[in-house]
């Protein structure tokens, strides 16, 4: 039977392929960015208040740090207990015009030697998990091949 | 300028796995702070409970859970949960209680038993809950993000590997020293570097543990110290619990971004640094008046930003003044001299506590062989959580 492929969390991604972009929310009376989105008030304390409109972020961005996690998190985390454990990358990204830093995982087979802070990464789509019908899907952060 | 408040008494259970609960642990430190006070608990008008999340209810509802322990006998009573920040929050609220006139004196109690592995949510699917998306989404345990502040500090400062082993070696040392510490044997840093990696690039000596423990502490107002007899106390000058500022750029634990800086410039200070300063700010001190200080060593790499956001040295500096041996004993200003998280491991509402006991000893002069000569003014510091700042001063 085919998986379904469904965002592992709601409104913080769009499209596959090409197009893959997180998406935020803006303020239309500060222009402050929110990410992950809020969608209900403007969170700077200066600002009045405007509406909160999704907007795209930027999809490339430069490494403002990263780790790894040599050990199985705990759940909520979803792994399968019956494999070995494989480490996966995760990488601190900070995007210029949104002056933010989003973290997210790298994309498999990226590991922390393949690093430096500072290299440029673009926000790819990825899979988090499958289960029987299902499979979640995620961002991951994946080098450019431009150095830092 | 507040007034000041007096530590009376200061009490621990050590810090280990001893498979017991919570209530336990808290009861026997806060007999201890008692007993070191001088006071019987029927003499103690308030108890401020630091709230554990083990147990069902917030750690019982901590306060009356300690009350009902030490056996009912009226006081009012008081429960809070700051996650690691809690202990400071129970302190500011027995000081406020004690300045606002509605308690003479007032026992503060945090206590936990914690569970063995990667600190994780409370179970339960809750998408809108930031704690619970960065482990589902990402698993991002806390060791996680200590590996990122400790790889952007080898990246900005040149810190190496070699110098978060330098903090383990300084803080074992001194917590083979304390007879309440967990882990009561020095180490190399051979043996650091010899440690398995946890969270790149750091090893599983660079990261604390997690511990059952508890700590209390008897406060009264400077009159009540008097009339009990208590002619120089040692005295909480300041508590600071602020939070963050708008747009905070330093990522944090829990969250997965940042604020956005787009639209506001980023404050001059960090929010660590703003905990420090609004502490220093109350107290009227700097950190040039300094004897020692505790702070949040939940890693290595940690322990020395924190040197630089409490003023001990420059942006950068941490792990110079590590290397000069200006934190260890008989340097210029001792760090964690009652080995900090990393001789201890977290029990989390108890340790913003037992950093507060630690200063106590140590500004009477009964620390032991742990002592700072001339100890006159300490600090603490930590973080809870989603943006609780923590900061004690304490002088005598």
């Amino acid at each position: 039977m085919p998986h379904t492929r469904k965002p592992a969390v709601a409104g913080w991604f769009a499209d596959e392929g090409d197009g893959f972009r997180l998406l935020g929310t803006r303020c239309t009376a500060c222009a402050s960015v929110f990410f992950p989105r809020e969608d209900t008030h403007c969170r700077n304390p200066h600002c009045t208040g405007g509406s909160l409109e999704e907007t795209p972020l930027s999809r490339k961005g430069r490494i403002w740090s990263y780790t790894d996690s040599r050990y199985r998190p705990p759940s909520p985390y979803v792994s399968n207990p019956e494999l070995p454990w494989e480490p996966f990358t995760l990488i601190a990204v900070e995007l210029a015009a949104e002056r933010i830093v989003v973290l997210g995982q790298a994309a498999p087979g990226v590991t922390v030697a393949d690093l430096t802070v500072g290299m440029e990464v673009e926000v790819v789509p990825g899979v988090l998990h499958e289960d029987a019908g299902t499979t979640w899907t995620t961002w991951h952060w994946r080098p450019t091949g431009v150095a830092a | 300028m507040t007034d000041d408040v007096a530590v009376l008494g200061a009490g621990m259970h050590p810090w280990g796995k001893w498979g017991r609960g919570f209530v336990a642990y808290g009861t026997a430190a806060a007999r201890a702070a008692l007993a070191d006070a001088g006071l019987d608990w029927r003499d103690i008008g308030s108890v401020v409970g630091a709230d554990t999340v083990r147990g069902g209810y917030p750690g019982h509802v901590a306060g009356a859970t300690f009350a009902k322990a030490l056996g009912w006998q009226g006081a009012r009573v008081t429960s809070v949960y700051a996650a690691c920040a809690s202990g400071a929050q129970a302190i500011a609220a027995a000081r406020a209680q004690i300045l606002a006139g509605l308690a003479d004196v007032v026992l503060v109690v945090g206590a936990d038993a914690a569970p063995k592995g990667f600190f994780r949510p409370a179970g339960g699917d809750r998408p809108d809950d930031p704690d619970w998306l960065r482990f589902r989404l990402l698993g991002a345990t806390n060791p996680a993000y200590f590996g990122l502040y400790a790889r952007r500090r080898m990246a900005v400062h040149g810190d190496t590997p070699e110098d978060f082993a330098l903090v383990k070696v300084k803080n074992a040392a001194l917590g083979a020293l304390n007879p309440y510490a967990r882990y009561r044997k020095r180490v190399t840093a051979e043996e650091v570097a010899a440690s398995a990696v946890v969270a790149d690039p750091l090893r599983l000596l660079d990261i604390c543990a997690t511990s059952d423990g508890g700590a209390a502490l008897v406060l009264s107002s400077l009159d009540f110290a008097q009339r009990h007899g208590a002619a120089r106390p040692v005295r909480i000058r300041a508590v600071s619990t602020v939070t963050p500022r708008f747009p905070n750029t330093v990522l944090d634990l829990p969250d997965i971004a940042t604020d956005s800086a787009v639209a506001v410039e980023p404050p001059q200070e960090t929010f660590r640094e703003s905990i420090a300063r609004a502490a220093y700010e109350e107290a009227g001190i700097g950190p040039e008046d300094l004897s020692l200080a505790e702070v949040y060593d939940l890693s290595t790499a940690l322990e020395l930003q924190w040197y630089e956001d409490l003023g001990l040295c420059g942006e950068g500096e941490g792990a110079k003044l590590l290397r000069e041996g200006a934190t260890a004993p008989g340097g210029r200003i001792p760090v964690n001299t009652s080995g900090g998280l990393a001789s201890f491991g977290e029990a989390v509402p108890a340790q913003a506590i037992a950093q507060v006991c630690e200063l106590t000893w140590q500004l009477r002069g009964t620390a032991g062989d742990r002592q700072v000569a001339g100890a006159r003014v300490g600090i603490t510091a930590n973080q809870g959580l989603f943006g609780h700042g923590s900061s004690v001063v304490a002088v005598r």
